[in-house]
């Protein structure tokens, strides 16, 4: 399981960084999606892999061992939510360079 | 021990008016405290300006003079107020003699620039901003002079370059005053930074800023091996500020200012703050013969240049300030011989300085404001017309040239003697005799070229203005000034005397010599060499005269080597040659090669705890594979690689591919028990899809065709090689790097406090709920601030959207299916488009109240449950954007109240009123309470306080998300529309 895991998050991280080199705005911002589902995935699994163990307490009180690591999640939570934002900004931005300067290329003009 | 510091008095014995501490920081504040004031005032409100203004320095000036007593008695006032202690930094204020001299210099002087001031300035000219600097500049000028603490004085210092700055600058709709404005501030600016680095070292050697322990400490400052780098340090500070060769080029470039400003910070006060501090520290620096080279050539060279220069400025304002380097020179070189006798003539020279030049300038002020011109080649016979001016002047030009019964005569004695007197063996002491002379010689030159050509001579012929006297008021300041020179000069032991006495002490100590202030010592050497002076002068104007009137500015071959050019050159080389040549080598305005270096960067930064620590695989375990998630994952990483294949030609599959990513890990997830963390990547994945699509509309077509025709250079090839390579070489690091960390043992986390407390103290069984609404409540907040703060910008980036031309037109299919509709006489416009998404669209509409239950739903559940504010509010925006879709903008802002902005700001305002809500209890900030409420026919409901901090997230997510997703939507509409008007426009004319 970690090996698939550690693999999905390689791989989601290459083709993600492939993109963020590209000169193509589009490609950029896809390429910063992908990285951001391997880096939530990443600091997930700081909190180790566990199936069937939700932090969510049966009891008055919880321990480590019978339940997934809480912290983890409440970082890559609020993760997801600010790199939607993030996702949007950027957007807008490469839209308003595209109308600005006539091409998606990320420098703002085509290379010579 | 120490001697300097004056004997301590019980509180009792003293006579005082006012406690040391209120006297002295009433002195400080209240300048500042007027400046603030002044700065509220109307545009036009000259005479109130003036009347407070003059206030504010009439009651400092009393608050000197209420002080004089007691330093007399006592020798210095001190008030103290801790401010930094551990850096031994305190806000001491100290006024000694000296200090008090200075004190009276710029609060006196300052009244009645602001007298002259309020006739000077126009009714055009913004008075407030002028009264405002004006004031704050003699703060810091006070501060300067009465600070006890060498820090506090850099302090000040510094303020008093920043306000010089803006007052040279007060007409900034000139080039001259901004360029003037900058040469100073950076000349000065660059000098007082020195200061500072001085100062540190002296306090290095010391051991304490404070000014009293400086003061005592001259053995150990002038025997430390740092003492010629303090020098150094020190004296850029000073002679920066006093305009002193070779920094003086600033001065004359900064009669831009107001005259005003001229007549009090370039003549009486600022400039004169160089050689404050050079006096102030004489007795710990000076004496040693890096002091006597160092100070003596900048001074010997600033006395004879300036005057030199003098000579040939066409500029009224231009001569002073030449003159005004020249006489700075000559205290500059007084305080260099490091004798007690020069130290007291270069007390005696500044406060005689301050009276005539700041009366000159005036005068240079009145013809210039009633002729209109500044240019001595124009100005002729002017006493005609304004009699009194004219003599008023031409006393102060005798005080300037050092004629007898005149207050300049007396310290010009003084500088004679000394200049004979033998101090060092050297070359410059050789020299000191024959340059006094000289340079008194162009000091006489220069003076009777000022009255001469414009007092007398025939009328003037083309004048801007007919000139007359000024208003009395205008006048009185320079009267005022006039007979004070003209009383110090003529009994100086009984006016001047005692007060000098007080400064004089208070900086030497007991190293005070004997020295006499009358005027008359007789037929000796000084006498005959002011009479060599005054008759050279003379026969040198007599010779001059003609080449003058038509000469170029500058004098002969020296103008030719300007220093403001030379200043220019060095800024220009600085700030832009080598700032260019750097650039271009060592940077890119492009953007693909620095995202290059920071990913290689970032990869080599996390490799460099494996090589320093080691790289071995985990001892845990691995867990077994289960097939369907290696199912799901070949299905996922596939997408991702085809994403990233497609991303440039196919957006549309790339867009689907990222979400088939998006979807692998939110499965992945649900499987490893997050499901919190599914719910949210779930819908998050849902709006990010809607958005992409959004904005896919607006950019460029790509056909792969076409490019093809283009074709792939070398160098392109390379670039994608090596691209290719840093992402697998990432790819397989971050993997190694994963599978690493998931198979060490876990060590003890902060984990089981929330698992123990979340329920017990917290009131939820949800604990990534409970850790984001109450444990890290304040983390939450500010990332809700900082969604709002996106949404908001993403909102204003758009208002101003200008889509590229070829984007305005509606896209292809939707041109396509028009064309359909038109063609057929039974369709409108837009049927195709309705008829073809008309099931999901119904479907959509009938959702919207299923999709806000969900909503509510996974919003009060949270708190136990899966679910939670952010969730809930990216569901119910989701709610919103399928209308959108499904109805088309116009028939949903029809039917529905959309406001998101303001639904971002209450969902702001809940959540940090509900944080403030614990303050009313006792509690900091964001405390949560939770208990359990029994409701009828719902049961025990859960309703912490946190349940209401977590309303404020819904509804902050809500509009932020709606905000963005409908002003992107918006945008078809917008253009099409603006599109539409221009092409109506066009079709109007």
């Amino acid at each position: 399981m970690e090996l698939i895991l550690s693999i999905a998050i390689g791989v989601l991280a290459g083709s993600g960084v492939w993109l963020l080199l590209r000169p193509r705005t589009y490609q950029v911002i896809i390429g910063l999606s992908l990285i951001s589902y391997s880096v939530n995935l990443f600091i997930f699994s700081m909190g180790r892999l566990r199936s069937n163990a939700p932090p969510v307490l049966a009891g008055q009180t919880g321990n480590i061992a019978d339940y997934a690591d809480p912290v983890p999640q409440a970082l890559v939570l609020t993760a997801i939510v600010i790199g939607f934002a993030t996702t949007a900004l950027f957007l807008v931005v490469l839209l308003a360079s595209r109308g600005l300067t006539g091409t998606d290329h990320v420098d703002g003009r085509e290379q010579q | 021990m120490d001697l300097l510091r004056p004997p301590h008095i019980p509180n009792q014995q003293r006579l005082r008016l006012m406690n040391d501490d209120v006297l002295l920081t009433v002195l400080i504040v209240l300048p500042f405290a007027g400046s603030l004031l002044a700065a509220t005032f109307l545009p036009n409100a000259r005479n109130s300006e003036a009347w407070l203004a003059g206030g504010v320095a009439f009651a400092c000036l009393a608050l000197t003079f209420i002080a004089y007593p007691a330093i007399v008695e006592h020798g210095a006032l001190r008030a103290q107020f801790d401010w930094m202690p551990q850096l031994g930094l305190s806000f001491t204020l100290r006024m000694d003699g000296f200090a008090w001299m200075f004190a009276t210099l710029i609060s006196g002087i300052g009244l009645l620039v602001v007298f002259y001031a309020r006739y000077y300035m126009s009714s055009e000219d913004p008075v407030p901003r002028f009264f405002s600097f004006f004031l704050a500049f003699m703060g810091a000028m006070l501060g300067v002079v009465i600070s006890g603490n060498l820090i506090l004085l850099v302090f000040f210092w510094e303020l008093t370059s920043i306000f010089s700055f803006l007052l040279i600058g007060y007409w900034h709709h000139t080039a001259g005053a901004r360029d003037g404005a900058r040469m100073a501030l950076t000349v000065t600016g660059i000098g007082g930074l020195a200061l500072l680095v001085g100062v540190l070292v002296i306090g290095h050697i010391v051991g304490s800023y404070d000014l009293d322990a400086v003061l005592a400490s001259g053995d150990k400052i002038r025997s430390s091996e740092l003492y010629l780098p303090a020098l150094i340090l020190i004296l850029l500070g000073a002679l920066t500020k006093s305009a002193q060769f070779p920094f003086h080029f600033w001065l004359p470039n900064a009669m831009a200012a107001p005259t005003p400003v001229s007549a009090y910070l370039h003549s009486a006060t600022m400039v004169k703050a160089g050689i404050f501090l050079l006096a102030r520290l004489w007795p710990v620096l000076a004496g040693t013969p890096e002091w006597f080279w160092l100070v003596g050539l900048a001074g010997m060279s600033s006395l004879l240049l300036g005057a030199y220069f003098a000579i040939f400025q066409h500029d009224l304002k231009g001569l002073l300030a030449y003159s005004t380097i020249s006489h700075l020179g000559l205290i500059t070189m007084l305080l260099s011989l490091g004798s007690p006798l020069g130290a007291v003539a270069a007390i005696f020279h500044m406060m005689n300085h301050a009276t005539f030049k700041a009366s000159l300038f005036m005068a240079a002020g009145i013809i210039d404001h009633e002729t209109g011109t500044r240019d001595m080649r124009k100005l002729d016979g002017l006493f005609r017309y304004m009699p009194v001016t004219a003599t008023l002047a031409m006393v102060a030009s005798a005080a300037m040239a050092g004629v007898p019964l005149l207050n300049g005569f007396l310290s010009k004695e003084m500088f004679f003697a000394e200049a004979i007197e033998t101090h060092a063996l050297s070359v410059l002491d050789t020299a000191a005799p024959y340059v006094a002379v000289l340079a008194s010689a162009f000091a006489v030159t220069y003076s009777i070229r000022l009255v001469h050509s414009v007092f007398f001579g025939p009328k003037p012929t083309d004048l801007p203005r007919k000139p007359h006297e000024p208003p009395f008021w205008m006048l009185f300041p320079m009267l005022f000034l006039v007979v004070a020179c003209l009383i110090v000069g003529t009994v100086p032991g009984r006016t001047i005397g005692p007060y000098l006495r007080v400064a004089v002490e208070s900086v030497l100590g007991p190293r005070t010599p004997q020295y006499s202030l009358s005027v008359w010592h007789g037929f000796n050497l000084p006498l005959a060499m002011s009479a060599i002076a005054l008759v050279a002068g003379t026969l040198l104007y007599l010779a001059l005269r003609k080449y003058l009137q038509t000469c170029p500015e500058g004098p002969p071959v020296f103008r030719l080597i300007e220093g403001r050019r030379i200043f220019e050159r060095i800024l220009v080389t600085i700030s832009w040659k080598w700032a260019r040549f750097v650039e271009s080598y060592l940077s890119t305005r492009r953007l693909q090669p620095q995202l290059r270096l920071i990913v290689l960067a970032a990869f080599l930064a996390a490799l460099l705890p494996l090589y320093i620590g080691g790289f071995g695989l985990g001892v845990v375990e691995v867990s077994a594979v289960d097939p369907i998630l290696a199912l799901v994952w070949l299905v996922g990483a596939g997408c991702a690689v085809a994403a990233a294949y497609q991303a440039k030609y196919h957006r549309f599959a790339a867009l689907i591919l990222l979400g088939g990513a998006g979807l692998a890990t939110c499965i992945t997830f649900v499987w490893l028990s997050a499901p919190d963390l599914a719910l949210t990547q779930l819908l998050v994945e849902i709006v990010t899809t809607v958005l992409l699509l959004l904005g896919l509309r607006w950019l460029p077509k790509r056909i792969e065709e076409t490019d093809a025709e283009i074709g792939v250079t070398w160098k392109m090839r390379l670039r994608r090689q090596n691209d290719f390579v840093v992402a697998v070489l990432v790819g397989i690091g971050i993997a190694a790097l994963s599978f690493t960390v998931m198979t060490q043992p876990l060590s003890e986390t902060i984990a089981s406090f929330f698992l123990e407390r979340a329920y017990t103290e917290g009131g939820g069984r949800n604990v990534v709920n409970v850790i984001l609404v109450d444990f890290r409540g304040f983390d939450t907040l500010g990332e809700i601030t900082v969604l709002a703060i996106v949404a908001l910008s993403v909102f204003a980036l758009l208002r101003r959207f200008r889509p590229a031309p070829e984007s305005v037109d509606s896209p292809e299919q939707q041109r396509i299916q028009n064309e359909l509709d038109e063609a057929d006489p039974d369709r409108k416009p837009g049927d195709t488009v309705s008829d073809y998404l008309f099931v999901p669209a119904v479907i959509m509409q009938w959702a919207f109240p299923v999709i806000i239950v969900l909503a509510l739903y996974l919003f009060l559940r949270g708190h136990d449950l899966p679910g939670g504010g952010f969730v809930a509010g990216i569901a119910m925006a989701a709610a919103f954007i399928l209308q959108y879709m499904a109805a088309g903008t116009k028939l949903v802002e029809n039917r529905l109240r959309i406001l998101p902005v303001s639904w971002i700001g209450l969902g702001l305002l809940t959540a940090v009123s509900t944080g403030m809500g614990s303050w009313l209890f006792g509690y900091p900030f964001l405390t949560t309470h939770s208990q359990y409420l029994e409701l009828p026919y719902i049961g025990k409901v859960p309703a912490a306080s946190a349940l209401l901090f977590d309303l404020g997230v819904f509804t902050l997510v809500v509009g932020a998300t709606v905000l963005m997703l409908i002003a992107l939507a918006h945008q078809s509409v917008r253009s099409l529309r603006a599109a539409r008007a221009s092409t109506q426009q066009q079709d109007g004319a």
